[in-house]
């Protein structure tokens, strides 16, 4: 069995997502960081955009995650963010109205959400 | 039936009525303490990670913030009270308010200048009344706060903390909220939230005794430290206005449970008043029956007929 390394992915008001993964990858502010299990302690700031975790049975996980940290140490890995969404729980059509109003309306940080939404669902 | 009977039964039943609606508040106050809970219970994994990272940040690194570090002498203060939108709930805006002033006392005593930034109505009313100054107040979501509703209350006071206070910024910030220890008992208490004590937030973490690693931080230690912080401060306003607002249910359960059970026993002595009233007319009506009848057999005694 591969290793594995413990992810909680929490948002302010809810625990997100929490279970066994091999690899997470995230967006933080100097560029995308992939962790594995044994990686040195780590403490980023993430970017607003799609997380992906690759579950140990083989699945994958993908959440929009809209700022926040990551943080890893002792093979626990914790996503910190003030909303993260996991895609299977993203309204598609709602994201697409909400992104094309954000557009419209030059809303450029509803826009930046909305698309991380959809940028979400499609790597699912 | 008599005068003073009815006046009896109109206030027996103006008191049941008034038992109704109180017991009906005490059980919508039962359920949203119940609910208020969860929300606490809910946010609190969130808050401990943020405070584990905060402690990494802060012993992990010699990084200054001005956040973490203590002006040499401190001038002014923000003084964030939280308070409920609505009252009927005993005591607890009152307690929440006397700790506000004797908190504003202290700091003024040290020679500082206070500001009042008030969440709620009823704290915001009480300061208007007697005309003091409020800095910023919010009001309308005390009952079930959200998360974006603590982000717009941290937003001004973290500006003001960052702001020179030459410049109308403050050095420290304090906040006094009820804290929820259980159904029965809530405390209001303060607590200052910046400049943060990092053994104070080392102490409140679960893992005391744990050896916190040497952290890679991604971009670098006062980037992690400054995006931190802020996030710290609303979160722990988040919790505090989480605890302030199940506290303000579990006190209203209690002051309309206290309510209900005056009602009762008001309905109680009433209705043996009222019995008393009309036992009282029952032997009046007798007693005036018989001196009839005894009047009567008087006064055809002496007649021949």
């Amino acid at each position: 069995m591969a290793a594995e390394l413990h992810v909680e992915l929490v948002a302010a008001d809810r625990s997100v997502w929490s279970g066994e993964a091999t690899l997470v990858v995230a967006r933080t502010t100097s560029g995308d960081i992939g962790v594995m299990p044994g990686h040195q302690p780590l403490l980023g700031v993430l970017e607003s955009g799609p997380v992906t975790i690759r579950t140990s049975d083989g699945g994958t996980v993908v959440a929009a995650v809209h700022g926040g940290f990551i943080s890893f140490a002792d093979n626990k890995l914790s996503l910190l963010a003030e909303i993260a969404e996991l895609s299977d729980e993203i309204d598609v059509q709602r994201a697409e109205r909400a992104f094309e109003r954000a557009k419209s309306e030059a809303d450029a940080s509803a826009e930046r959400r909305a698309d991380v939404r959809l940028r979400a669902v499609a790597a699912r | 039936m008599g005068a003073q009977l009815r006046v009896y039964k109109r206030r027996i039943r103006s008191v049941t009525a008034t038992k109704k609606i109180t017991k009906a508040m005490e059980m919508i106050a039962a359920s949203r303490v119940v609910k208020a809970q969860r929300k606490v219970a809910a946010s609190t994994p969130y808050a401990t990670e943020l405070t584990r990272a905060v402690t990494a940040v802060g012993t992990g690194s010699n990084t200054k913030h001005p956040l973490t570090t203590e002006a040499q002498t401190a001038t002014r203060a923000a003084v964030l009270l939280l308070t409920s939108d609505r009252g009927l709930a005993g005591a607890f805006n009152s307690n929440a308010i006397k700790a506000a002033e004797l908190l504003t006392a202290r700091l003024e005593a040290e020679g500082k200048e206070v500001d009042s930034y008030i969440v709620g109505r009823r704290g915001v009313a009480h300061y208007n009344f007697r005309e003091r100054k409020i800095a910023q107040q919010w009001t309308g979501f005390t009952d079930q706060p959200e998360y974006a509703d603590a982000k717009t209350v941290a937003g001004p006071l973290i500006e003001a903390i960052e702001k020179d206070t030459a410049e109308g910024g403050v050095d420290e910030l304090h906040i006094v909220y009820t804290e929820f220890v259980s159904m029965m008992t809530q405390t209001a208490i303060d607590s200052r939230l910046l400049p943060l004590s990092l053994d104070a937030v080392a102490e409140e973490s679960s893992a005391k005794d744990e050896i916190l690693p040497l952290y890679d931080f991604e971009p670098s230690a006062e980037d992690v430290l400054d995006a931190l912080l802020p996030r710290y401060v609303e979160s722990r306003i988040y919790n505090a206005l989480l605890q302030s607002a199940a506290s303000k249910h579990a006190a209203t359960r209690r002051a309309m449970k206290s309510a209900t059970d005056n009602a009762g026993d008001l309905i109680n002595n009433l209705s043996r008043l009222a019995n008393a009233a009309r036992q009282a007319e029952i032997t009046q009506e007798i007693s005036e029956i018989v001196g009839g009848a005894s009047a009567l057999a008087d006064a055809t005694a002496g007649s021949d007929k």
